[in-house]
């Protein structure tokens, strides 16, 4: 068999892989609740596609195929671990499988998967990873990473949390209508997490990192097709896109860092910001206004400034001012402290800063960053050098360290 | 829970202690160690003398064996230490993150073992 065959058929594999992952982990799952057999059963199928293929061709539904296999390879996995764990469908699904024929169609599981995902009873801090691993795939090793922790504990915590699925009674639906705003929340929060750590992660420089939010993109965008009506889904996707948008720009030189106000905007993508606008447009047109619209607004307001050369913050401050209202993290505050000080002087927005109680920020970098900034801008030079000192030490990406350092001089 | 960060540094880094301490690495540590302080974590950490100035001793059948320099022979180097309490690893991995050392050389994260220690006082 020659090279270019074989390569052609692994990126075929690959791409199916990538796109139906999640779909036919969510279908396995569901009807389980089983998601550690589901993963097995489908990573089984995929290695044996990839002995098969490369010399029978890619067959014409490569999803059924696999299906099939995952199917085969499922109910081999729970044979095994026997009865004694299976749950009662599970035992349902292996009585059936005598009989029933494989549907041409399946349906698309993910949503319910990715509330399960999300779900209360499931720590809040395994819900991106779960995400990450059921939906689309990466190993505990790339999570671990990401997350900073190693992969044995990322493999153990998510291994606890695939056990509470199964044995918990989770339910694998679509949560009613009373508790679906708040459901949903977690899942967009997930997501976004996903997003902020591949952003954080030495953007545009560390190719982990980059490839971390662009699978939080993709995410957003099987959730957008999954719940098209919902405009905090909308919302989230075009925050995202708008931040996607000016990757590039956020690097100068030998990975210098370049912070947004200094960013050249001709250098942001200006196809990821029309489709962040649409989103946008569409989200808003819904009449039902959150935290990702706002936050997503106030970065289509700073994108504004690659037509019109100047940034409104004046409408930045009006959008931080409802934020603050739903949601007063520690980044919204210290991000409306940044929008007053451009609104109404350095003096105002060290007002806000001060507010903001101390203790909870002994740890948080940016809040150190802007103090700084405004500090310097006040000429208060001492109290400016103790805050980029607080700054740079909490800094962990080495280019933003070395801004800082020039900054404080 | 207590634990050390040991930072394992590049001869490079154990250069710039020659320096005249306005170079970037020095300052990023100096950034770091305030923060440190500031957290209220922080209980303890020196930094140790360059490598070279390291010596080995290892008892062979009753006789000293002194080896000049340090124990491993290895391109990073333990340049210093640090202690804090901390609720949890990944409050320690954060930590570490954060070290300068961390970009240039390695950071590695032990806890202390208190009942090792109960054992023997």
């Amino acid at each position: 068999m020659n090279g270019s065959v074989q390569e052609s058929t692994h990126r075929a594999i690959e791409r199916v892989a990538r796109e139906s992952y999640g779909r036919l982990v969510a279908y396995l799952s569901s009807q389980t609740r089983d998601v550690a057999s589901a993963e097995d059963a489908l990573s089984n199928a995929l290695v044996a596609a990839l002995k098969a293929w490369p010399g029978d061709g890619v067959p014409q539904n490569p999803e059924a195929w696999l299906l099939t296999a995952a199917r085969r390879s499922f109910i081999d996995l729970v044979r095994r671990r026997q009865v004694a764990v299976a749950s009662e469908p599970t035992l349902q699904l292996l009585r059936e499988e005598r009989e029933v024929m494989l549907p041409a169609e399946f349906p698309d599981d993910r949503l319910k998967l990715l509330f399960v995902c999300a779900h209360p009873a499931i720590d809040s801090s395994v819900h991106t990873p779960l995400m990450l691993q059921t939906v689309l795939g990466l190993d505990a090793a790339r999570i671990g990473h990401a997350f900073l922790v190693s992969p044995t504990t990322m493999g153990q915590r998510l291994v606890r949390a695939k056990t509470k699925i199964r044995d918990g009674g989770i339910q694998f639906e679509v949560p009613q209508e009373r508790e679906l705003p708040q459901r949903l929340d977690a899942v967009l929060e997930a997501i976004y997490a996903a997003f902020g750590i591949g952003w954080d992660d030495m953007a545009g420089v560390d190719q982990s990192g980059r490839e971390l939010a662009e699978e939080a993109i993709w995410l957003g965008r099987v959730l957008l097709q999954l719940m098209p009506r919902e405009a905090e889904v909308r919302g989230l996707l075009a925050l995202m896109l708008h931040c996607e948008a000016r990757r590039r720009a956020r690097r100068g030189p030998e990975g210098r860092y370049i912070p947004l106000s200094e960013q050249d905007s001709e250098q942001w993508s200006l196809p990821l910001i029309e489709e962040a606008e649409r989103h946008l447009a569409e989200a808003s047109s819904r009449g039902r206004t959150g935290r990702f619209q706002l936050e997503a607004a106030i970065q289509s307001v700073h994108a504004e400034r690659a037509r019109s050369g100047r940034t409104e913050w004046g409408a930045i401050l009006l959008f931080y001012e409802q934020l603050i209202r739903i949601s007063p993290t520690l980044g919204t505050r210290t991000g409306h402290a940044a929008a007053v000080a451009e609104a109404k002087g350095s003096e105002a927005g060290l007002a806000v800063l001060d507010a903001i109680d101390l203790e909870s920020v002994s740890g948080y970098q940016p809040y150190w960053a802007v103090r700084a900034h405004l500090l310097q801008r006040l000429a208060m030079t001492s109290e400016a050098a103790d805050a980029f000192d607080r700054a740079i030490g909490l800094a962990e990406d080495p280019a933003v360290r070395q801004f800082l350092l020039q900054r404080r001089g | 829970m207590q634990f050390a960060l040991l930072a394992y540094e590049l001869p490079e880094a154990f250069a710039a202690r020659k320096s005249d301490g306005t170079d970037s690495y020095t300052a990023a540590w100096r950034a770091y160690h305030k923060a440190l302080v500031e957290s209220g974590s922080y209980l303890a950490g020196e930094p140790l003398e360059v490598p070279e100035t390291g010596t080995t001793v290892r008892l062979n059948e009753g006789k000293r064996r002194v080896q000049d320099g340090p124990f491993a022979d290895t391109k990073e180097q333990l340049g210093g230490f640090i202690i804090m309490e901390l609720p949890s690893l990944d409050a320690a991995l954060d930590w570490a993150a954060r070290c300068p050392t961390a970009a240039t050389g390695a950071v590695e994260v032990r806890p202390l073992a208190p009942a090792a220690k109960h054992r023997i006082t």
